[in-house]
């Protein structure tokens, strides 16, 4: 549990960040909130030469609101987007979701940027991104590119992001005022990465179904956007039936691997649960 | 008397005596952050080792290469088994006859296993250099399935026991057998199963888990060569072995090695025993001059140092068809890991698992037990229990529920008409125990009427009626316990490690102004001793408990004491306590007699001092007496006032207690909710309320712990798949459960103060409270036993295998 040696670098500007990134090639690695490189770093598992710590970088920092989006740098705590006013109107799926992570402890260190760039399918916001269709802002040292949260990720720890390329902010589109939300998340204690978990965001009108977006964490290599079982519960009142036929429909896409949280079938089979509860309470909340 | 003499009452809460909920002492400096644990010894030149650890479960070790590690800037020396055989070290001694590897010799037994000890100027150039060291193994088949360790075709684990046909306690019958272990009548308990009307015979494994205190293992060995001493500071539980073990070991003269423990970050069983860290910092200190520094971190911690339980109970109850139980038979099957490093007394191989007929009245009983080797990590110590007590109190408690389901009757009647009665104490049981003193059948009642135990059973029908009726997903179960624990180790009769007998001691020493010290040989660990040590003799001799320092933990200045583990330091250390006081009581008594004229036995004792009998205005205090001592005493008498108390305690103590859980599952998940946790403790007389109390909160989050998913769980090839607080479930303040806490007093006879100990129960009660709560959950859909641990996915699987969930 003793990470082996690096150099530590504290740039003041995402430009500086980037200069560093591109000199210093692929043993720099970015270093955030560091709840994922730290551990990996103390077993090892992980030995990057060089850390560029970007906690010194101001620019990285900070929610506002433009028009009908909302962006969040990416150093933005987890506890900085609970003590937003701004997210707690426009987007209280944010909320809900970063107390779900960990403890006070770790969501003052942890960061939105660290979380869904890392690619790791226990993190939280990246199925939230999915679901809400938010878009991340990638710079490079050839410029700035917006990538879909969508199209973002690969496979495990393997994103759109290129060598040398930082995530520098997060925008997502403000969802229409009266839209219902919810995040379940099974977990085993707190601090866990999800058995399984889904993020409902959902308009209804009149008693039904008007739109519908589900997307899953930990069931798979990558965040998954369920489309079937959003289309399944599009133009009903999400009866039994129907939230059976959504969560069959997200199991089929799951691929969960057996872990010490269960084997695979029962990993799918909570999935799907978390799907039903998450969409009966998203409707429950929507106007 | 004025207005200013104090009043009884005043006089006896100055003194903050037994019964007080005198706040602890030491938190002063733990809530500050003020402790003194080893890793805050920090001492000029000081090098740290670290291990190069083996990947596989199984595997010859044909070649070590510390070419590249030696070259890393800061690496002195990557220490080996071929290094320590120089020093005849290569092997030790554990505590339960067999012999144990200090670093891989040929072979490797168990993943993680030490295979070289890198000593370096840094933390950070040690884990550098074992990151060069190579090694060359070539990994052989590894045993992994307790049941199959006695197949004839099953692999050879320890090629240093071949021919070897008889062990530490009696013969071998495999290649992988440690001992048989039998106790009790076997024609007897065979004729009653004979006779009996209803018999069941179940198999209940306790799974293996690990004591995982907050503090890891760790040691600091300084060796001075011009004096030619050995200092360890070290996370022992009982310092006074250590130094006895490393005398005959390391061949050093006894009076040379000074042991230290300082705070201690929580033991539960896990810093008992001797690791290969100590061992090596040791060499590594001797050999360099130099103090070395050894920490463990957390996953060398849960795969490595000592594991707790792993025992396969095959359990049998005879009885009538009224419920009145004829005989008991039990076999378990106990996976020892690699090497047998059971911390038991030495004559008791699978430690007072003779315990396991409980709390009640079986006529006859018999157990045997067999140890095997396994390709997984040495121990099988007591987690927080007295050696095995855990495991027998889940066997019989378990037991007597599927007995109860099978003859239809309710688990608390069945506990009721049972239990060994009142008047039957001393009571002897059929596996060879004299229970001291309890009343079972009042503290069952209290806990069933606290909790409205009946109305409960009518909620649980009436859910279960829903359930079937498809209204609800949740099922209920009410989980009892009652359990007996065997604590105080003990007697000289029948308990030593490595032949020294298991007494304890107490040296008291009064100052002239009226404070004093102790010093005990028990060892503090987080249980507060200085708190309820000092109540003892505040009570005893009247001397108020904030003016006794009391001091554990350095072999220089306590008298020797076996150590605090198996709830034994109230049972022994603090009878060891009482006695000191009582001497000095006496002497005090003769040096007031003669300050005050009269005969010692015109003197009568009164809370804080003597008045003469019958004159209540002639009196003198402890304080009084105190500086007494050191001016005026009788003639011929020595001065001072001071004494020292080895005590041999006549007998174990039994405390009890019975508990009760309510808990709904969601069969769709299995996720669990504890609705209510009820635990009525006996643990005799009471010193301190307040610290009893936490003890029991801390055992049961433990006990909440084990029972709903911790587990040291390995995969087929011998990998620990639970080795970080990730999957090793260690629960936060947001998972555990309210609890309820309540008692009843029934005082031991022949302990000097009645106090039984209170420590181990709620884990040794508390665990069979939830799997009985989760099994009686699923009883009614048609299962007998579900084994543990009952995390979310079990329960789900449970209910799966049930019919419960599509």
């Amino acid at each position: 549990m003793i990470p082996g040696p690096f150099n530590y670098y504290r740039p003041a500007t995402v430009a500086d960040a980037l200069k560093l990134l591109s000199t210093l090639g692929d043993e720099a690695r970015p270093l955030a909130g560091g709840h994922s490189l730290v551990p990996m770093m103390k077993l090892r598992l992980a030995t990057p030469e060089h850390l560029v710590d970007l906690h010194g970088v101001a620019d990285l920092k900070g929610i506002r609101r433009e028009g009908n989006t909302v962006v969040i740098g990416a150093m933005t705590t987890q506890h900085e987007l609970l003590a937003s006013d701004e997210i707690g109107r426009s987007l209280p799926i944010l909320d809900e979701t970063a107390l779900l992570i960990a403890d006070p402890q770790v969501r003052y260190r942890g960061t939105i940027g660290g979380n869904v760039a890392n690619g790791d399918p226990g993190n939280d916001m990246p199925a939230l991104m999915m679901a809400l269709g938010a878009s991340y802002r990638l710079e490079g040292k050839s410029g700035a590119r917006e990538v879909a949260a969508s199209e973002f990720y690969q496979g495990a720890y393997f994103t759109a992001l290129e060598p040398g390329e930082l995530l520098t902010s997060v925008a997502i589109p403000v969802p229409s005022a009266g839209h219902g939300y919810a995040y379940e998340k099974l977990k085993r204690k707190v601090g866990d990465y999800a058995t399984a978990a889904a993020a409902v965001v959902l308009t209804m009108a009149g008693g039904k179904v008007a739109t519908c977006k589900i997307a899953l964490t930990n069931l798979s290599e990558t965040p998954l956007l369920a489309e079937d079982a959003a289309k399944a519960v599009i133009g009903t009142s999400l009866d039994p039936a129907t939230l059976k036929k959504a969560a069959a429909a997200a199991e089929a896409i799951m691929s969960p691997a057996a872990d010490a949280r269960g084997p695979v079938e029962y990993r799918k089979h909570v999935g799907g649960i978390m799907v039903m509860r998450a969409l009966q309470r998203a409707a429950g909340r929507a106007s | 008397m004025n207005d200013m003499t104090p009043t009884r009452e005043q006089r006896e809460a100055k003194l903050e005596g037994m019964g007080c909920k005198r706040k602890r002492v030491e938190d002063i400096r733990f809530t500050q952050g003020k402790g003194n644990y080893v890793d805050d010894v920090k001492l000029p030149g000081m090098l740290h080792g670290d291990f190069v650890r083996s990947p596989h479960a199984h595997a010859r070790v044909k070649k070590i290469d510390d070419t590249e590690a030696l070259k890393v800037p800061g690496v002195l020396a990557v220490i080996t088994a071929e290094t320590l055989k120089t020093v005849n070290l290569a092997w030790m001694p554990t505590l339960a006859g067999d012999v144990q590897m200090v670093l891989a010799d040929g072979k490797v037994l168990f993943q993680n296993q030490e295979v070289a000890f890198v000593v370096a100027t840094d933390r950070y150039a040690a884990d550098d250099g074992i990151n060069k060291v190579v090694v060359e193994y070539e990994p052989l088949p590894p045993l992994i399935d307790p049941f199959k360790a006695m197949d004839k075709d099953a692999p050879v684990l320890r090629e240093d026991l071949a021919g070897k046909t008889t062990g530490a306690h009696g013969p071998r019958k495999h290649h992988n057998h440690i001992f048989e272990w039998t106790v009790g009548d076997k024609d007897l308990t065979d004729a009653a199963f004979r006779k009996a009307e209803v018999t069941f015979k179940e198999m209940i494994s306790y799974h293996r888990t690990h004591p995982s205190p907050l503090e890891t293992c760790q040691c600091v060995c300084s060796f001075d060569k011009i004096r030619g001493e050995l200092t360890i500071w070290g996370t022992f539980q009982a310092p006074h072995v250590i130094r006895t073990v490393v005398a005959l070991i390391a061949k050093l003269p006894e009076q040379k090695i000074h042991v230290i423990s300082p705070d201690i970050g929580g033991g539960f069983g896990n810093k008992v025993g001797a690791y290969p860290g100590y061992i090596c910092a040791a060499v590594a200190s001797i050999v360099t001059g130099k103090p070395v520094k050894w920490v463990e971190d957390r996953i060398e911690n849960l795969t490595a140092t000592s594991f707790a339980r792993d025992y396969h109970m095959t359990t049998e109850i005879a009885s009538t068809k009224e419920g009145k139980v004829t005989g008991l038979r039990v076999h378990v099957l106990a996976d020892h890991g690699a090497f047998d490093a059971c911390a038991d007394p030495s004559k008791w191989p699978a430690g007072f698992f003779n315990i396991v007929t409980g709390s009640y009245d079986f006529p006859t009983a018999h157990l045997s037990v067999d140890g095997i080797y396994t390709n997984k990590a040495p121990g099988g110590v007591a987690y927080r229990c007295s050696f095995r007590v855990t495991e027998a109190a889940y066997c019989i408690e378990r037991a007597m529920d599927i007995l109860a389901q099978k003859l239809g009757m309710d688990p608390a009647e069945l506990r009721l008409k049972n239990f060994i009665k009142p008047e039957q104490f001393p009571y002897h049981s059929a596996l060879g125990w004299e229970y001291d003193s309890g009343d079972y059948a009042t503290a069952m009642k209290k806990a069933m009427e606290t909790v409205k135990y009946s109305e409960l059973r009518k909620e649980q029908s009436a859910l279960r009626e829903a359930f079937k009726r498809g209204e609800t997903r949740e099922i209920m179960g009410v989980g009892v316990s009652f359990f007996t624990e065997i604590v105080g180790a003990g007697p000289s009769k029948n308990c030593d490690i490595l032949g020294i007998a298991m007494f304890d001691s107490c040296e008291i020493r009064l100052h002239p102004t009226g404070a004093g010290i102790a010093r005990v040989g028990s060892k503090s660990q987080g249980q507060g001793h200085e708190t309820t040590w000092a109540q003892i003799i505040a009570t005893e001799i009247g001397i108020p408990a904030d003016d006794i320092m009391v001091e554990e933990g350095n072999t220089d200045t306590a008298p020797y004491g076996l150590g605090t583990y198996g709830s034994r330091s109230t049972p022994v250390a603090g009878a060891a306590i009482a006695m000191a006081a009582r001497k000095i009581k006496a002497k005090a008594q003769m040096i007031a007699a003669y300050k005050l004229e009269v005969h010692e036995d015109d003197l009568e004792w009164d809370i804080d001092g003597f008045r003469v009998k019958g004159l209540p205005e002639k009196t003198m205090s402890m304080k009084d007496i105190c500086w007494a001592a050191y001016n005026s005493v009788p003639p011929g008498m020595e001065p001072g006032l001071e004494a020292v108390s080895y005590y041999d305690p006549p007998n174990m103590t039994y405390p009890f207690g019975a508990y009760i859980c309510v808990m709904n599952i969601d069969v769709d998940t299995g996720v669990y909710k504890v609705r209510r946790f009820y635990a009525l403790d006996d643990c005799g007389t009471r010193i301190n309320p307040m610290i009893i109390e936490g003890q029991v909160h801390g055992g049961l989050t433990e006990a909440f712990a084990i029972a709903m998913g911790q587990e040291i769980r390995y995969d087929a090839d011998g990998n620990v798949v639970t080795g970080s607080f990730m999957d090793f479930f260690m629960p936060t303040a947001v998972e555990t459960p309210h609890w309820e806490t309540d008692f009843t007093v029934t005082p031991s006879p022949h302990h000097p103060i009645g106090a039984k100990g209170v420590g181990e129960s709620p884990n040794v009660g508390g665990v069979p409270a939830f799997s009985n709560a989760v099994n009686d959950a699923f009883s009614f859909l048609g299962s007998t036993h579900i084994q543990m641990p009952h995390d979310y996915w079990r329960n789900w699987k449970a209910a799966k295998d049930l019919g419960a969930v599509a």
